[in-house]
């Protein structure tokens, strides 16, 4: 029996990936569960499992194509014995398409000839398949509400979207806006190379790269925030003495109690949470002519990864313990290096962390994450000459940046927080008595 | 001073008075200035409309002359071409008073005079006639639809009576004798079968080597012969250099192309149709530093808007296919956008239809276009000797001919040429707008007997499989 492998659920606001690796070809054996194909998407490369264990039929979309959520992937024989020698299934003709069979120059059918060429040809007209061309009509219906044809589904012949469709969706508020992809297109203007680039000739002391999605999600992204926000950033400078104290003094005992290390991650995102809740503003949102408060504190912690920065998000971190928040951040940390963070694990974050200080940065001015009004920005701590009353003293200080909306964050609120966070880390215990 | 307008439309032709009613619709505060006298254009004035009731007429002069026999009936035909021309002159009347119902209906104020744009933001309108006083007329936006206008030929001057363009060519006052057409385009092909079927002598002057250029090669050869064969003369390759008016005619001078040779032509009258250019001398426009292309047309982006906020433009005036029906859906989709909403014109899939006997009608590409571009493309083509219905009629010449892509079976383009071609490629154009496939158009019913099953049998014919051949 033919099983269809899809595109599966991305997660929120995610309707589209690349396709980046196949790691099965026609004709091989797949176990039930294992990978097939991995997928890169605006946040995260997923893989996609076999439903079942046979053997890889046919390949519908090629690397490097995109598919929305639900799309064929490919086909797999059920019970099929795979491997590259297994003979072919038998009287496979797709009963349902006798009209692009005779016309079409035939498409290797999977039959006879040995181990089926890769992928290449198929590449645009599955896409195309995937996507029939818009009506007049429902062109622009969609056009006019912002909606993503891929997210609504069609009842015309081939899963065409008919206007009623579209009415429906608009009415059921299923059309999802695509706020993944306007945010990624809305300042694709700026960098994706169009067709108004100049030709580049070749050069061999260059190398050209494709961009990766994220590489792509995280450009449009970074440049939407410079588009839209009042972008500003307020700084502070940090003694870190009394924080080390703490933590030189409970680092083992918490490491043997825990398991694990006692870092200053924990006490900024505790320290930012007491803060967030003084200034509400910072943990804000600007949705159209609202402003949406936030009385949840997600926390986003931006990790560096070879493909790119992504930001996992601590959800409702005002509850988390330090143990409890340290230990999240570093299973964060090894599954962002792997790729395998998850979807949902990405997205709510209502505020966010940038520590460039573990690469060394000793002052940066980090870049909003939005639709978030404020991002906190570490650095290194370095030991610096300090006026303390009238003596000068060497303490380990940290420079510490705040970026705001200024359309929704005041300066006194940015400026506040700020020196609410220094007052916190300065003092700990005031972590723990939360005044 | 009374609130400015939200809009103000300078030409009245379909684009102008489209967009008047849409902006009605949505209501907007809208005004239209028209400088002729009545709303319409030249497509209701002194195109489309009349140059189709005088087609119209004159072919029923010929069957009645010429084909009636055949059908066994037997009358003694005489023409009465001041009724003719009459009749034509009430069925524009009649449709330009319906348009100026429409701007009533749509509380769109239609102010009579020449419209200038006098700065931004306002419009000057300078009424006919001594004395009238000017209007000034503030807007938030301004449309500019002021057309198109025969482009003169040097040498050739358009005295509107003996050398006289399309205008002057639906007026003559009498059948002349001899006439001769210089350009094979749309409107040199159906003027001249007018005058032909009315009698005259009708030699067309050509400057390329076909009829019809940029149409299909195969349609535009067939065009030639048939029209050749209804009697009227060609002569491509040739260039008029100059003419010389005298009471008896004018003589005009003509070169070969290639060869070089000079000969002289006699006719009684001589139309110029040679093109169009577009309309947009004095209207202001330098003046408030709108762009223009190196060819004239205003500059507009894809919204319809020139680089000056607020002044937009439609139709012939920003080139392209210089066709009314073009020009309404850009009125449309421009007043659309400038209400906030979105619009989009697909321009490879404008149908152009030239109205002579038999219609010629054609949508997207030409077999010459797929070849240019390197796209595999399959063919289907359907002889109107094989169609029931045409067979009925007496009225066999032509032929269907579609065009889909190899792979995918997406119908890229269609070419008729036979019985109301203009009105059977419409569903072609329909299934093209979704994205159809010649298949698609096979596998939908057409009723029997009918033309249509002529489109349905090139569709089949694309796969090879049409039943009638």
């Amino acid at each position: 029996m033919t099983v269809e492998i899809k595109v599966p659920t991305l997660g929120e606001s995610v309707t589209e990936a690349t396709i980046a690796k196949w790691f099965k070809q026609p004709g091989d054996a797949v176990a039930k569960d294992e990978a097939v194909c991995e997928l890169e998407t605006d946040k995260v490369t997923i893989e996609v499992n076999a439903p079942t264990a046979g053997a890889l039929k046919e390949i519908i979309a090629a690397e490097g194509s995109d598919v929305g959520v639900g799309a064929l992937l490919a086909t797999l024989d059920e019970g099929a014995e795979g491997a590259a020698a297994s003979p072919p299934p038998a009287a496979e003709k797709p009963a349902a398409a006798p009209e692009a069979a005779p016309a079409a120059p035939p498409p290797p059918p999977a039959a006879a000839a040995p181990p089926p060429p890769p992928v290449a040809a198929p590449t645009a007209a599955p896409v195309q398949a995937s996507r029939p061309p818009l009506s007049p009509a429902v062109r622009k219906l969609v056009d006019d509400n912002d909606l993503d044809p891929t997210q609504i589904a069609g009842t015309g012949p081939d899963g065409r979207l008919s206007k009623g469709d579209v009415m429906k969706a608009i009415e059921n508020g299923t059309g999802k806006r695509r706020a993944a992809a306007s945010a990624a297109a809305a300042p694709a203007k700026g960098f994706t190379p169009t067709a108004d680039l100049p030709p580049r000739p070749e050069n061999p002391r260059e190398e050209k790269v494709r961009m990766t999605k994220l590489r792509k999600v995280i450009a449009g992204r970074l440049k939407q925030a410079q588009n839209t926000a009042a972008m500003l950033t307020t700084w502070n400078e940090i003694d870190m003495g009394a924080a080390m104290d703490l933590r030189a003094t409970y680092k083992d005992q918490f490491e043997k109690k825990h398991g694990i290390r006692l870092g200053f991650m924990s006490f900024f995102v505790r320290a930012a949470c007491i803060a967030l809740k003084e200034w509400p503003a910072v943990n804000a949102e600007i949705y159209g002519e609202d402003l949406i408060y936030k009385n949840y504190y997600n926390i986003g912690v931006a990790v560096g990864t070879p493909q790119g920065l992504v930001v996992p998000v601590l959800k409702d971190a005002d509850d988390m313990r330090f143990v409890e928040i340290e230990g999240a951040i570093a299973d964060f940390g090894r599954r962002a290096r792997d790729g395998k963070l998850g979807m949902d694990e990405m997205s709510g974050g209502t505020f966010t962390i940038s520590n460039g200080g573990v690469f060394g940065s000793l002052n940066s001015m980090p870049i909003l994450n939005v639709p978030q009004s404020g991002i906190l920005g570490m650095h290194k701590i370095q030991k610096r000459p300090v006026a303390i009353g009238d003596k000068i003293e060497i303490r380990p200080m940290m420079y510490l940046a705040l970026s705001y909306d200024h359309r929704i964050v005041d300066g006194r609120e940015a400026v506040s927080f700020l020196v609410r966070m220094k007052d916190l880390i300065e003092d700990p215990q005031r972590i723990m008595l939360d005044v | 001073m009374s609130e400015p307008y939200d809009v103000v439309i300078i030409g009245g032709g379909p684009g102008g008075y489209v967009a008047a009613v849409r902006a009605g619709q949505m209501g907007l505060k809208t005004a239209i200035v028209e400088k002729r006298g009545a709303l319409g254009g030249t497509c209701l004035n002194v195109g489309c409309i009349p140059s189709k009731a005088l087609l119209q007429s004159s072919h029923h002069f010929e069957m009645a002359k010429h084909e009636f026999a055949d059908h066994g009936i037997k009358a003694k035909v005489e023409l009465d071409l001041k009724t003719m021309l009459g009749r034509k002159n009430k069925v524009v009347e009649d449709l330009t008073k319906g348009v100026e119902f429409l701007m009533k209906k749509n509380k769109v104020d239609y102010v009579k005079g020449m419209g200038v744009i006098s700065a931004v933001g306002e419009v000057t309108v300078t009424p006919d006639g001594k004395g009238a006083k000017k209007e000034v007329l503030k807007t938030k936006n301004i449309i500019v639809a002021t057309g198109s206008d025969t482009t003169p030929l040097p040498g050739v001057d358009i005295d509107e009576k003996q050398i006289v363009s399309s205008t002057g060519a639906l007026d003559l006052t009498g059948v002349p004798k001899s006439m001769v057409v210089i350009g094979a385009g749309v409107i040199g092909l159906e003027l001249g079968s007018v005058w032909r079927r009315l009698g005259a002598d009708v030699t067309v002057v050509e400057f390329l080597d076909v009829v019809l250029p940029g149409m299909d090669g195969e349609v535009s050869k067939t065009m030639k012969r048939l029209l050749e064969k209804q009697g009227l003369k060609f002569k491509m390759a040739t260039k008029v250099t100059g003419a010389k008016t005298a009471k008896g005619g004018v003589t005009l001078s003509m070169e070969g192309r290639d060869n070089g040779k000079k000969e002289t032509l006699k006719a009684d009258v001589v139309l110029v149709s040679i093109g169009r250019r577009p309309y947009t001398e004095s209207l202001g426009l330098d003046k408030v530093g709108v762009d223009m292309t190196d060819r004239g047309f205003v500059k507009v982006d894809a919204d319809f808007q020139t680089n000056v906020e607020g002044i937009y433009a439609i139709g012939d005036v920003i080139g392209g296919a210089m066709l009314a029906h073009k020009a309404e859906d850009e009125g449309m989709v421009c007043v659309e956008i400038m209400a906030g909403e979105t619009g989009h014109i697909d321009y490879g899939m404008i149908p152009g239809i030239v109205y002579t006997h038999p219609e010629v009608a054609a949508v997207g590409k030409t077999e010459e276009q797929l070849e240019k571009d390197g796209v595999k493309y399959k063919s289907g083509k359907f002889p109107f000797t094989a169609n029931s219905r045409a067979r009925c009629n007496g009225d066999m010449d032509g032929f269907v001919k579609i065009l889909a892509d190899a792979e995918t079976d997406r119908v890229l383009g269609c070419h008729i040429i036979g019985p109301q071609g203009g009105d059977l490629i419409q569903e072609v154009v329909n299934v093209m707008e979704f994205g159809g496939s010649a298949e698609d158009v096979a596998r939908i019913s057409h009723g029997h007997p009918g033309l249509p099953e002529a489109v349905k049998e090139a569709a089949l014919g694309v796969d090879k499989r049409s039943i009638h051949v």
